[in-house]
């Protein structure tokens, strides 16, 4: 993968321990494994929404797309739609893509748009410096809560098994080669894909000692067993004092919503005279 | 008789906008150009529904108050619309359900029992019983109803028939020597404009009256391989739109105030990201929900001020099908060639108004073209040019990252807080804005009709095209539209109103916000004609407020 320069020239401004550095730098080893595989450089695009995941569109030396709060998910179906040799790829936030967006999500999956969506799930609002978000604990303590939140946090996992998503994983920010495996994966797989990335905010919530305590990864799980997906997924709701498993809960083929690459040429001009004909 | 309007009535679901666009069709065959006006609730079945089917020698885009033949299916039919029929007015009834001292009665309700025909079918034997009192012939009618009955079409034409067959001749509606041209209903114009200009794909979520667009897109989608998508709610259209355009797919979005609003986010961020995107803004009588399938020119000013920050956009009310048509195709074109977001206003009577289509106007002379990427040396997706536009490249062209940002950028699309590419980069944008308006005076961007030395000017925009140009070619007044809101042309303007000593500014809305927007330019209008009840102006209403 050294072949293949990924980096831009921009600075990096995120905390020093941030786990978006373990995804960033998970993703790049991806993409230069996928390269170094056939996968042309300028067939992959990232989209990114807004909050301290987003930089990851200025990091990288990829077609970008650097979209609004809680709008990676449209931005990369039209994309896929648009042109189906394209490889896409959103990153997005927890407050980005389970509140401000979140409808966006449930539709893709249940329209089943063959993109990747890698949510780095830190549970806290960064960039807006610490509030709650849709998968904070409950009494989370933040700067819009300092009472605690009074609401469960929710479980995506879950939603996006409802939601007829056909691959779920959940990955974690500290123990990179794991996240290289299922991120890779996800991106191999045809259909919508949603990974779960627990990424550590060493600023406003750092949980990296109760991660490191509760998370283990699947072993002999069969992941096209939908009923032990489910029960995998809900070892852990995002909120008790549970562990925490980690890697691919669901995985099955669905049929792919797309458009046929379309480069013929109609004659335009002949067919709306065809159609104005029937107005006559 | 060559200036005459039918009035078909009954209730929602009774199939009285089919049976308008039959009637439309029959004197279109006949050398007729015509205007089909709907009225209707926004409900499913029941209610009062009308449309009043208006034919001339010349072109026209009006209905009018005065109906010479009345069909009623219904005693709303007649109890609602008495006041506009006069002594030579002719009724056509179905005296099973319609009480009438006057006009010609068929028991239609039991002739189509007796046929075995469906309670639908009592509009086809309406029209044929029509036929026979203007004395159209019976050939006419088989050739219209062959050709727009695809279902039960002999059952149709068996009820028709006996519909022509017992009614009696009252006048004879001579054939015109010239060339029949076809209906266009306004939705589909904007829909066949957007083809024109390339439209690749059309994202909608149902608004009304925008869901014609979507609709006959849809419809064409196969025809002219188009993608016609339908997603979750307008903030999914909107960034979806973002999404197609990034890729290199000609899009457009169709919508109305309540769904723009929801789209506006995504507006500015076709501006900042210099992403081309169409919108067909479909405007009804607001605020808020308002009055669904009613009609209104209500976004003026919320489309020129609409999304947050400042950018170029391009601005366009079209006034007819073939406007709209024209116009649809450059807006896309414009679109494209400034990487920027372009709005179509329209409104019900515009979409949902049939008219009789020049198809000649399709022809476009002098298109705007796309500036591309070369495909030689290194990729800036935001390079600073002369005149801000910046060579449009797509992902999957080779060895180039095409990189597009909300946040303010550097030329290669890198987040940047410096103060001087700031600045570098919101000129390059505004840059745009004044080469569009230079690239506008080559094409026909205010319009003149009537007398053009007088000294009053009758001043309209959008769908007030119809009953303001006929009434003030009537009245002899200097009839101005401008069809461009942005980049505003207003020297073009100012030219057109060049001697004029008075103004008189005709809008369907309750402020007159294209008065106000002209204080803007020193243009001050001296009276103010509008009207806000959701309905268009008629002729003959338009003419007593003048």
């Amino acid at each position: 993968m050294e072949n293949v320069n990924l980096a831009t020239y921009a600075k990096n401004t995120w905390c020093p321990g941030c786990g978006n550095f373990a995804i960033l730098n998970s993703i790049k080893a991806v993409f230069g494994a996928l390269i170094e595989e056939g996968l042309p450089k300028e067939k992959i695009v990232i989209v990114s929404g807004i909050g301290c995941h987003a930089k990851i569109a200025d990091y990288l030396n990829v077609n970008s797309f650097y979209s609004l709060h809680g709008r990676v998910v449209p931005v990369c179906e039209a994309i896929k739609l648009a042109n189906p040799e394209l490889k896409v790829i959103g990153f997005a936030g927890d407050g980005d893509t389970y509140g401000e967006g979140l409808e966006h999500l449930i539709f893709a999956a249940k329209r089943n748009v063959d993109i990747n969506i890698i949510i780095h799930n830190n549970r806290v609002y960064g960039l807006t410096t610490g509030q709650y978000t849709p998968t904070s604990p409950l009494g989370f303590k933040g700067r819009s809560t300092p009472g605690g939140t009074k609401e469960q946090p929710l479980n995506p996992l879950e939603l996006m098994m409802a939601s007829h998503a056909g691959f779920i994983a959940r990955g974690y920010s500290h123990g990179i080669e794991f996240l290289k495996k299922i991120l890779k994966e996800a991106l191999l797989y045809k259909g919508f894909s949603l990974v779960d990335v627990l990424q550590v905010c060493v600023t406003f919530f750092n949980m990296y000692d109760y991660y490191n305590s509760m998370v283990y990864e699947l072993k002999d799980h069969d992941p096209g067993n939908y009923d032990e997906a489910l029960k995998k997924i809900k070892e852990w709701d995002y909120n008790s004092d549970s562990r925490i498993p980690l890697g691919v809960f669901y995985k099955k083929e669905n049929p792919v919503f797309e458009y046929a690459l379309n480069n013929k040429k109609t004659d335009m001009d002949t067919k709306i005279k065809e159609l104005l004909n029937d107005y006559a | 008789m060559d200036n005459f309007s039918i009035l078909i009535a009954g209730k929602a679901g009774d199939g009285i906008d089919k049976s308008s666009l039959i009637i439309g069709h029959i004197f279109s065959r006949l050398g007729y150009r015509v205007y089909i006006y709907r009225d209707y609730p926004s409900i499913i079945r029941g209610g009062h529904t009308f449309s009043v089917i208006r034919c001339t020698h010349d072109k026209i885009a009006a209905h009018s108050d005065k109906i010479d033949i009345l069909l009623a299916l219904n005693q709303d039919s007649i109890d609602f619309h008495k006041a506009k029929l006069n002594s030579k007015s002719l009724i056509i009834y179905d005296s099973t359900s319609v009480k009438s001292d006057e006009g010609l009665g068929l028991p239609i309700g039991i002739i189509i029992k007796e046929a075995g025909a469906l309670e639908l079918m009592r509009n086809s034997c309406i029209i044929g019983a029509m036929c026979k009192a203007l004395g159209i012939e019976m050939d006419v009618l088989e050739k219209v109803f062959r050709k727009d009955i695809s279902r039960e079409t002999e059952l149709n034409l068996k009820v028709a028939f006996r519909g022509f067959n017992e009614a009696r001749e009252f006048a004879k509606v001579e054939k015109l020597k010239q060339k029949p041209m076809g209906l266009v209903a306004g939705s589909d114009a904007i829909g066949l404009g957007l083809i024109k200009g390339g439209l690749k794909t059309y994202l909608s979520y149902p608004m009304t009256p925008s869901s014609g667009v979507l609709h006959f897109l849809a419809k064409a989608a196969e025809d002219f391989s188009l993608k016609v998508i339908h997603p979750e709610n307008e903030i999914a259209v909107m960034l979806m739109a973002a999404g197609f355009s990034y890729a290199g797919d000609r899009v457009a979005v169709g919508t109305s105030g309540g769904g723009f609003c929801l789209m506006t986010e995504g507006l500015s961020l076709s501006g900042m990201a210099e992403l081309p995107i169409v919108f067909v803004l479909g405007q009804r009588p607001g605020p808020s929900t308002g009055l669904p399938t009613y009609t209104a020119q209500t976004e003026l000013n919320f489309a020129l001020s609409a999304g947050q920050g400042e950018f170029a956009r391009f601005i366009t009310a079209p006034g007819d099908a073939e406007e709209a048509c024209y116009w649809s195709s450059m807006s896309m074109n414009f679109a494209w060639k400034y990487q920027i977001p372009a709005i179509i206003l329209c409104d019900k009577t515009l979409n949902e108004g049939t008219y009789s289509f020049d198809a000649d106007s399709l022809e476009i002379t002098n298109p705007p073209e796309t500036f591309l990427w070369c495909q030689k040396g290194g990729y800036k997706r935001y390079r600073n040019t002369e005149n801000g536009i910046s060579p449009l490249g797509f992902p999957s062209n080779k060895n180039i990252a095409v990189k597009v940002n909300s946040y303010e950028h550097d030329e290669y699309g890198i987040t940047t807080e410096d103060k001087d590419i700031t600045v570098m980069m919101q000129d390059k944008r505004l840059r745009k804005e004044k080469y569009l308006l230079k690239d506008l005076e080559q094409y026909e961007t205010v319009k003149l009709y009537g007398k053009k030395d007088a000294s009053t000017a009758l001043l309209f925009w959008g769908s007030n095209k119809g009953p303001c140009v006929e009434v003030g070619t009537k009245l002899g007044l200097r009839v101005v539209q401008p069809v461009v809101f942005s980049p505003f042309p207003s020297k073009q303007f100012k030219e057109a109103l060049k001697g004029v000593k008075k103004i008189i500014c005709v809008e369907n809305n309750a402020t007159g916000q294209l008065a106000d927007f002209l204080k803007r330019y020193d243009i001050n209008v001296d009276q103010k004609v509008l009207k806000y009840d959701g309905r268009p102006f008629t002729v003959n209403e338009l003419e007593q407020k003048i």
